[in-house]
């Protein structure tokens, strides 16, 4: 069990400063994500895009300003938790009681949802049978590739995942490769290095189709697609993989008993708290009138929920409000040296 | 100033006066019209605002960016007369057209 202060749902730019607000009032805070890395959108979506109204800052990309927030917030020694995802919330007398989809667990004193437009999740098949087959003979990411081994495979999808996978298990199995249209977003020496494989008769290239249906009893026996023109083939497969980037969802927020309206989290302006006492929302995820999806209302919204928390992190004390020029006790957690 | 019919997979047609100047996918929004989410909020970054044109549409529209094409492949069920609303920008030339969202996508 990880004992802190506060929970921080989301390490994008807001939760970030979030932990950093935490850190100046002196309560502790963990951070978990459920991407592989800190950033959010940020990273995911635009890390090379600039950005152009983050106050005193006149230019920056995503990468920059996560990197730079990162930066801002080491003298705390977050703990961050990545490749999590949170799934159930319990409240305990005066803490609550989290797991994560890692069974990682966590006693807390309060809980700031900062989750942006959602968890990223991989974007499935429209294909309903899908569903059945997903995790034992479908899959949308690789944890263990050996079980691949001289089976036959269909990938779908035309982005690096798609490109990579295909390429790499040609070496050990029978390899379709099938996309919608004749060109592919991925890296283009990826793309000539699968058509050479296609050549070779290594690996089967089937442009301008899609998923029609997938057949099978237990496991996937065969994929039909379609292609563009009405035309259908039926491919004998083991194993079936999609590689549609990502989506972003709510997920298990959902079953928290939180008011949501339109895939965002009501909140009060005061303190950015929901209509449950503890749990906070922060960042593009919560609304309340006049909400501005904006990087800079994020940092205030965490201004103000980090203060939110301090009462239920600290019962007993008052909180004092002080500035970081001035205060020795920010300056001391700051690490500042004079 | 365009009129734009939205159909969405209730079978039900929306159709609203969008101004010149606002994107297809912003005249949705704003019309809360459900199935288009625009996450990335127009950055072509998430295909949640992608949208079926109606066929007699397709060549009077502005041709695709690289950048479309390939996060087109991200959407659900794409077909050849798919695009990202957030990436048809309204004139007076779009008046009357007409736009499906996919059943997935709602």
């Amino acid at each position: 069990m990880n004992k802190t202060d506060v929970l921080i749902i989301g390490a994008g730019p807001t939760g970030l400063f979030c932990a950093h607000q935490l850190g100046i009032i002196g309560l502790q805070c963990e951070i978990v994500d459920n991407l592989d890395k800190a950033g959010g959108q940020c990273i995911e979506l635009y890390p090379d895009k600039p950005i152009y109204d983050i106050p005193a800052v006149p230019e920056c990309t995503g990468e920059e300003l996560t990197n730079n927030l990162l930066q801002q917030i080491k003298p705390f020694n977050v703990k961050f938790h990545l490749n999590e995802r949170v799934e159930e919330l319990k409240k305990n007398e005066n803490r609550w009681h989290v797991k994560t989809s890692g069974n990682q667990k966590f006693d807390i004193a309060a809980i700031i949802i900062a989750g942006g437009v959602g968890s990223f999740e991989p974007r499935k098949f429209p294909v309903k049978e899908c569903e059945k087959f997903e995790g034992s003979s479908l899959f949308y990411s690789i944890k263990d590739k050996t079980i691949f081994k001289d089976k036959t495979i269909s990938i779908f999808g035309g982005g690096d995942s798609a490109l990579d996978w295909a390429i790499e298990l040609s070496n050990t199995s029978k390899v379709n490769l099938i996309h919608r249209r004749d060109g592919f977003s991925g890296a283009e020496s990826s793309v000539q290095k699968v058509k050479e494989l296609n050549d070779q008769g290594k690996l089967n290239l089937y442009t301008k189709y899609q998923m029609d249906f997938v057949g099978g009893e237990n496991n996937i026996s065969s994929v039909k697609i379609k292609h563009d023109e009405g035309e259908s083939k039926e491919l004998q497969t083991d194993y079936v993989l999609g590689f549609f980037g990502l989506i972003m969802q709510l997920g298990p927020i959902l079953n928290w008993g939180l008011n949501i309206n339109k895939k965002t989290v009501e909140v009060n302006t005061e303190n950015f708290e929901t209509n449950v006492d503890g749990i906070f929302a922060i960042g593009d995820i919560c609304s309340y009138p006049g909400k501005l999806k904006l990087i800079l209302s994020g940092f205030h919204e965490g201004a103000l929920a980090a203060r939110g928390c301090f009462k239920y992190a600290r019962p007993d004390e008052k909180l004092r409000f002080e500035f970081t020029t001035t205060s020795k006790a920010a300056q001391e957690r700051l690490g500042v040296k004079k | 100033m365009a009129k734009i019919s939205y159909h969405t997979h209730d079978s039900k047609t929306h159709t609203f006066d969008i101004q010149n100047g606002l994107t297809v996918m912003e005249g949705a929004v704003q019309n809360d019209i459900p199935g288009i989410d625009a996450d990335c909020g127009g950055g072509m970054a998430c295909a949640t605002c992608h949208v079926y044109v109606k066929e007699d549409w397709l060549d009077k529209l502005p041709t695709k960016e690289d950048g479309e094409e390939d996060m087109l492949d991200m959407a659900y069920e794409p077909k050849q007369n798919s695009r990202l609303s957030c990436q048809l920008i309204v004139s007076d030339e779009l008046d009357g057209l007409e736009v499906t969202i996919p059943e997935k996508q709602a």
